[in-house]
């Protein structure tokens, strides 16, 4: 069934996919949450660079990681400076890499379920005595959680599914930077249709069943609400 | 003890600019027409607005001046808002404890078992926002104001969302507040009808600009104000419960002008009620009347006449230092030869009990 070499692209697939999940909410919730309620002007600027993932092939997104990651490129330069090692093919690249390239799909439910709320709630809560920060875990992120379902399954899904920037910037070094992806490419450019079809089977329905568990609690969420 | 307010806003098309000092006590109504920046006033009072160059002290302490603004949940206040805006995320109980368990407890003064049985929720506890009627929601979300002590309550027509029916319920339950509680009310409005249940003091807000401001007895019957010249135009009068009359089934009530009668009242003698002579129903005569079917007279003197348009007056007569206002003809007014200081009989067919 699986391979060793298989299974070690499983099991990276899946640890590179609860990393970047992790960070892009850790990094998402403050960027959602800053446009959602910013009156500044030009904030489209930034909603245009969170975007950007969406419509440029992730081959052009991990070409520019490559470089500005590699030893002679801005971040890999001043790592190579500081005596680490460049980021570049390590595990540590690919989830720069995947958290750049799922960004859009974090931030922009997350700022709809943001803007969703509106200030009324706010309001009622400040009247009741809540501080800001109080209010945004007590009021904001309860109200929120449907964007936080959905934007959590939306990153870990799409980080599972990239293939070229990964390819760029991770190299597709078996047991370090290989992902599934990858793997079935590899399987079928050898014609190893059976084993690239239990991957590709698998991955099929665990992603199905990821958006399936979105959608219906997503329906559940909305009921709950007046 | 008093609340001192000084606003100004000034948006392209919209001003505000009122400098106002109200009593730290009793229910106080901003009316006024919708537009005229009632809201205004009352969310730059929280501090959810921030009015630059405003001042606000209230009793002994500064909210608002050039130096400091108190941010708006540092504020002893409770604010009701027009619609009830309960979370979605938390059932009726969870709603109530939110503001309650932010509040020191020795600063608790309501405590929320008084605040359900104020507004008589206690049924509803378990229950999601959405599974309330509007009243109930309105009810929950008042209970929720109170419990964070306030020591001011701000409410922003609290009822304009609801239907008449509903009206009435919760009207009900903010006239026992007001009666139980000791915490001062600063009640915004734009409906007569409230004004005349709740208020003690009144504050008549016009273009953003305060037009008058004074207890609400008094400016109702002053002439030069809309609200006398009005269709519904009345006086209210604060009466006494002295005696029921079972053989015709009446109560009878003190005012400081006289005794006045109404259909018998399931009310305990001694209370205090709010009652309303509306002025189309008052009639003037030169003697006191025997031969009369109409119960209610009693001397007045004759303060201030305007004329209506070409054949009315109105006029406001003094009944031993209480206003009441009496809409008639030209043609009567000169058959009795009426001028400010002459002494006459009011004759009232109908008193309307409010409380």
């Amino acid at each position: 069934m699986l391979s060793e070499g298989d299974f070690n692209a499983l099991i990276i697939t899946l640890k590179l996919a609860a990393v970047s999940t992790i960070i892009l909410l850790l990094l998402g919730t403050p960027l959602a949450w800053w446009l959602a309620r910013t009156r500044w002007r030009y904030k489209f600027l930034i909603e245009a660079m969170v975007a950007l993932p969406l419509v440029l092939p992730p081959t052009v997104l991990g070409f520019y990681l490559l470089i500005t990651l590699g030893p002679h490129g801005a971040v890999g330069g001043l790592m190579n400076w500081l005596g680490a090692k460049p980021l570049a093919f390590t595990f540590s690249g690919l989830v720069i890499g995947s958290v750049v390239y799922s960004l859009p799909f974090v931030v922009q439910p997350l700022q709809g379920a943001f803007a969703a709320i509106g200030t009324r709630s706010l309001e009622v809560a400040s009247t009741l005595r809540a501080s800001p920060l109080d209010r945004f875990f007590t009021v904001e992120i309860p109200l929120a959680r449907s964007g936080f379902l959905t934007a959590a399954v939306l990153g870990f899904a799409h980080t599972v599914g990239e293939f070229g920037v990964v390819l760029m910037i991770g190299g597709n070094i078996p047991g370090q930077t290989q992902v599934l992806s990858i793997a079935i490419y590899d399987h079928v450019e050898v014609l190893e249709y059976s084993q690239a079809h239990w991957l590709s089977g698998g991955l099929l329905i665990v992603s199905f069943l990821m958006l399936m568990v979105v959608y219906a609690l997503n329906r559940r969420f909305l009921v709950t609400q007046p | 003890m008093s609340i001192q307010a000084r606003f100004r806003v000034d948006r392209q098309d919209f001003a505000l600019d009122v400098d106002l000092i109200i009593p730290n006590k009793g229910v106080t109504v901003v009316f006024g027409p919708s537009g005229c920046g009632k809201t205004t006033l009352l969310r730059s009072i929280s501090g959810l607005e921030r009015c630059p160059d405003g001042f606000l002290k209230v009793g002994d302490s500064v909210w608002q001046d050039d130096k400091h603004f108190i941010a708006p949940h540092k504020r002893p206040l409770g604010y009701v808002f027009q619609e009830a805006s309960l979370f979605a995320h938390l059932n009726v109980k969870a709603n109530l404890e939110y503001g309650m368990k932010r509040v020191p407890v020795s600063a608790q003064k309501v405590s929320l078992e008084r605040a359900i049985e104020l507004l008589g929720i206690g049924a509803l506890l378990e229950r999601r926002a959405d599974q309330l009627s509007g009243g109930e929601r309105q009810r929950v979300s008042i209970a929720r104001a109170l419990a964070v002590s306030p020591e001011l309550l701000l409410m922003d027509e609290p009822l304009s969302s609801l239907n008449l029916e509903r009206k009435q319920e919760i009207m009900l339950y903010l006239q026992s507040l007001h009666n139980e509680l000791d915490i001062p009310i600063i009640y915004v409005s734009h409906s007569l009808g409230e004004v005349a249940r709740l208020a003690d003091h009144m504050v008549l807000l016009d273009n953003g600009k305060v037009r008058a401001t004074g207890d609400v007895t008094e400016l109702f019957s002053r002439l030069d104000l809309p609200i006398a010249q009005s269709d519904k135009a009345a006086a209210f009068i604060q009466a006494t419960i002295v005696e029921h009359d079972e053989e015709f089934g009446l109560t009878y009530l003190d005012f400081a002008g006289g005794r006045l009668s109404v259909i018998r009242q399931d009310m305990q003698i001694g209370a205090t009620v709010r009652l309303r002579i509306v002025a189309r129903d008052v009639s003037l005569t030169l003697e006191r009347q025997t031969g009369t079917s109409i119960l209610n007279a009693f001397p007045v003197v004759v303060e201030e006449i305007i004329s209506e348009g070409v054949s009315q007056l109105m006029i406001r007569l003094m009944a031993n230092g209480v206003p009441i206002l009496c809409r008639t003809s030209l043609k009567s007014a000169t058959l009795l030869d009426l001028k400010p200081g002459k002494r006459v009989f009011a004759q009232v067919k109908t008193v309307a009990l409010l409380s």
